[in-house]
C-alpha cells in the first residue's frame, strides 16, 4: 500500500459476523489533509469500519493502515495521533466533564500531567462546555454530552480525526459550530474522517467521501466527481437548432425532448453557451445548469428506502 | 513550538477567525514508563475510591468490629455458649482477638468476598457498560496495561478493606475488653506488640485472599457488560466453593478450592508459629491470580469491543 499521503489505507477490510458479512473487502482510500465523508445508510457497515480502524475490533481478513502505520498491532503507535468519537459519546456519569476528560488524558502515555489542566479546559472551551464543566455528565443534556465526546479529539495535537456522526443529537446552533469546529481541525492540516447519513452536512464540509452499501463501499473519491458532471438545460421554440449549436460547440450527450434540450456542461462556460446560441438565432427562453443533488446519487448509490417512489 | 495562552473564558467561537485548535505538533512518544503508569493508577484510584458505592462499603465494613464487638461484650457479661466463632473464648482474656474473630465472620457472612466482587465484577464490565471501555482503548490506554491498572486497584481497594476491619476491631477491642499480653492457642504468652503484629499479618493474609477472588472476579468481568452479572457469579463461586469445603465426600479436592485456605491461620496463634498452612494458602491464592488473571487477560486482549 502506498499510504504517504493516505491517512487511512485499507485493502480487502472484511469483518463477518458468523455468516453475516458486516464488512465486505472495502479499499479505504482517505487522502491525508482531506475531509472524508463517510455516508451510507444504518446498518451498512461505518461504524464496524471505524471500530476496525480504531483496533477496537479484529477483522476477519484484510490489510489497513491508518497513518502509515500497520493495523492492527500498530495501535499504541498510531492511536495517540488519532482522536475520535465512536458511536456516540461514553463517559462516567458520576463524574464531571472535566474530571472525564482527565481520566481519559491520564490514560494516554503520550500526554504529560503537567500541562493537563491547561489542555482539557482549552479543549472544553472550544466545545463550549467550559462553564458546565464541573457538572456532572449525567446532567448534560444530549447536546453537551456530544460535545464532550468531540472534546476528547482535541486534548492534544491529532493527525486524523475520526468522528462518527458528530451532529447527532445537537441543536442547528450546534451543528452549526461542530461543522465549524471540523472546519478548523482540518485547516491545522490534520485529515477529518467524519461518518454521517446527514448528506447536507457532508455536502457543505467534505472534500472526499466513501458510499457504504451492504457492507460494500459502492463509491469513494472527490465529492465533486460524485455530483458528477453539470448539465446544461435550454429551454427554446427551435430545440433542433439549439441541439445542433449544442453539438457543433463540442458538447456531450445532447439530448431533446419536447421543447428542452440537455447536455454535458463540459469545460465552456453557460454564458459563452448562451452567446453562441443566440447569435445562431436561437431564441433563449431559459438556460439552466441543473445540478444532481447529493441526496439523488446517494440513494442512487445505496438503494431507496422503504415506502419511496 | 510557541505555547499559547489559554483564552479567557467565554462560549465557543463558531465561525470566528480560525485560531488553531491546538498548539504543537502530533507525537505519539509515550513519557517514561513509572511515571504514565502511576498517572493511570492514580487516576484508576480516585474512580474507585471516589465512587460512592465503593465507599459506603467501606463504611458498612468499618461498622462491623463495632457491632461484633459490643454483641459480644453483652452476650459474655451472661453466658458463655458453646459454638460460635473460634476465638471466642480467648476474647473475654484479650480485645486483640476482636480482630480475628471479626476478620473471620467477614470472610464466612460474605462481607469481604462482597466487597471484591463489587470492584472486579465491575472493573471491565462496568467500563464496558457505560462504553467508557471503548474510550479508553481508543486513547489507546492498552488492553494488557489496562488490566494491570485494573488489578492493582481491585488489589488496593481489597488491602483497604482488610486493614480497616483490623484498625477498626483492634480499637473496639481494647475499648471493650481487657489488654495486655496476648495467650495463644498453645498456652504461651506473647506481648501485646507481637499480638498486634500477628494481627497485622492475619489482615494482610486475608487481603492477599481476597485479591486471589478479585482476579475470578476480573476474569468473570471481561465476559460481560453487565456487572451485576459478574458480582454475582462470583458470590454463588464462593459459596459453591464453601460448601464443598464442608462436604467430606469431596476432601479430596479441598485444597484445591478457591476458598479452602481463607481460615487457614490457627498456625499463627501458636508458638513457636507455624506457617505451613499460611504458606499453602499463599500458594493456592498465588496460582488462582496466576490462572484466572491468564483467562481475563487472553479474554480482554483478544475480545471484539463493540459496547
Amino acid at each position: 500500500m502506498a499510504s504517504d499521503d493516505l491517512a487511512v489505507a485499507s485493502r480487502g477490510l472484511t469483518k463477518r459476523y458468523g455468516r453475516q458479512l458486516a464488512v465486505d473487502g472495502i479499499d479505504l482510500e482517505v487522502p491525508t489533509g482531506s475531509i472524508y465523508g463517510f455516508l451510507g445508510p444504518n446498518g451498512s457497515g461505518k461504524t464496524t469500519t471505524i471500530r476496525m480502524l480504531l483496533g477496537l475490533i479484529q477483522p476477519t481478513d484484510g490489510r489497513y493502515e491508518v497513518l502509515g502505520t500497520p493495523m492492527p498491532g500498530g495501535e499504541e503507535q498510531a492511536l495517540p495521533m488519532v482522536g475520535s468519537l465512536v458511536e456516540g459519546p461514553a463517559f462516567y456519569p458520576h463524574l464531571s466533564g472535566r474530571a472525564n476528560l482527565a481520566r481519559l488524558d491520564a490514560a494516554d502515555r503520550t500526554t504529560s500531567r503537567a500541562t493537563a489542566a491547561e489542555r482539557i479546559d482549552r479543549a472544553l472551551d472550544r466545545v463550549g462546555l467550559l462553564a458546565a464543566a464541573d457538572k456532572r455528565y449525567k446532567a448534560y443534556s444530549l447536546g453537551m454530552k456530544q460535545r464532550l465526546g468531540i472534546a476528547t479529539s482535541l486534548l492534544r495535537p491529532r493527525r486524523l480525526v475520526i468522528l462518527d456522526e458528530p451532529t447527532n443529537g445537537l441543536d442547528p446552533q450546534g451543528t452549526r459550530e461542530v461543522r465549524s469546529l471540523i472546519r478548523q481541525i482540518a485547516a491545522d492540516g490534520t485529515t477529518v474522517f467524519v461518518s454521517s447519513h446527514l448528506l447536507a452536512e457532508v455536502e457543505q464540509l467534505c472534500t472526499h467521501v466513501g458510499v457504504m452499501r451492504a457492507g460494500q463501499l459502492v463509491y469513494q473519491g472527490p465529492l465533486a466527481q460524485l455530483r458528477g458532471q453539470a448539465r446544461l438545460l435550454v429551454r427554446t421554440p427551435k430545440p433542433e437548432l439549439a441541439a445542433k449549436v449544442l453539438a457543433e460547440l463540442g458538447l456531450a450527450d445532447v439530448t431533446q425532448s419536447g421543447q428542452e434540450v440537455t447536455a454535458e456542461l463540459g469545460a465552456i462556460l453557460p454564458e459563452v453557451i448562451c452567446e453562441r446560441l443566440v447569435l445562431a438565432g436561437v431564441p433563449v427562453a431559459g438556460l439552466e445548469t441543473p445540478r444532481r443533488s447529493l441526496e439523488d446519487e446517494f440513494v442512487e448509490l445505496t438503494g431507496e428506502g422503504f415506502d419511496v417512489g | 513550538m510557541s505555547a499559547e495562552p489559554v483564552r479567557a473564558a467565554g462560549g465557543p467561537t463558531a465561525g470566528s477567525r480560525p485560531m488553531p485548535v491546538w498548539t504543537g505538533e502530533p507525537s505519539a512518544v509515550p513519557g517514561r514508563p513509572v511515571s504514565t503508569w502511576l498517572r493511570f493508577f492514580g487516576s484508576e484510584l480516585r474512580l474507585v475510591f471516589g465512587r460512592l458505592r465503593n465507599l459506603a462499603l467501606l463504611g458498612v465494613l468499618g461498622a462491623v468490629p463495632v457491632l461484633f464487638g459490643i454483641l459480644f461484650r453483652l452476650t459474655m457479661s451472661s453466658a458463655e455458649g458453646p459454638g460460635g466463632p473460634a476465638f471466642l473464648n480467648q476474647l473475654a482474656g484479650n480485645g486483640v482477638f476482636l480482630a480475628v474473630i471479626v476478620l473471620e465472620l467477614a470472610l464466612t457472612l460474605l462481607l469481604l468476598p462482597l466487597l471484591t466482587a463489587v470492584v472486579s465484577g465491575d472493573a471491565i464490565a462496568g467500563e464496558a457498560g457505560h462504553g467508557t471501555l471503548r474510550g479508553l482503548l481508543i486513547v489507546p490506554a492498552g488492553r494488557t496495561r489496562l488490566l494491570a491498572v485494573k488489578y492493582v486497584a481491585i488489589a488496593v481497594y481489597c488491602l483497604a478493606g482488610c486493614l480497616l476491619l483490623a484498625a477498626m476491631s483492634l480499637i473496639m477491642g481494647l475499648i471493650l475488653f481487657p489488654a495486655g499480653p496476648v495467650t495463644l492457642l498453645s498456652g504461651n504468652t506473647i506481648p501485646l506488640s507481637a499480638g498486634l503484629l500477628r494481627v497485622l499479618v492475619l489482615a494482610l493474609y486475608a487481603a492477599a485472599a481476597m485479591t486471589s477472588l478479585g482476579a475470578i472476579g476480573l476474569a468473570a468481568s471481561t465476559l460481560t457488560q453487565h456487572p451485576v452479572g459478574a458480582i454475582a457469579g462470583l458470590l454463588v463461586l464462593v459459596v459453591a466453593s464453601e460448601i464443598c469445603d464442608q462436604l467430606p465426600s469431596l476432601s479430596a479436592i479441598h485444597p484445591f478450592l478457591p476458598t479452602h485456605f481463607w481460615l487457614q491461620w490457627d498456625g499463627l496463634f501458636t508458638s513457636p508459629t507455624d506457617w505451613s498452612s499460611i504458606l499453602h494458602g499463599l500458594v493456592s491464592f498465588a496460582v488462582y491470580a496466576a490462572i484466572f488473571g491468564a483467562v481475563a487477560w487472553a479474554r480482554l486482549t483478544s475480545a471484539d469491543i463493540t459496547s
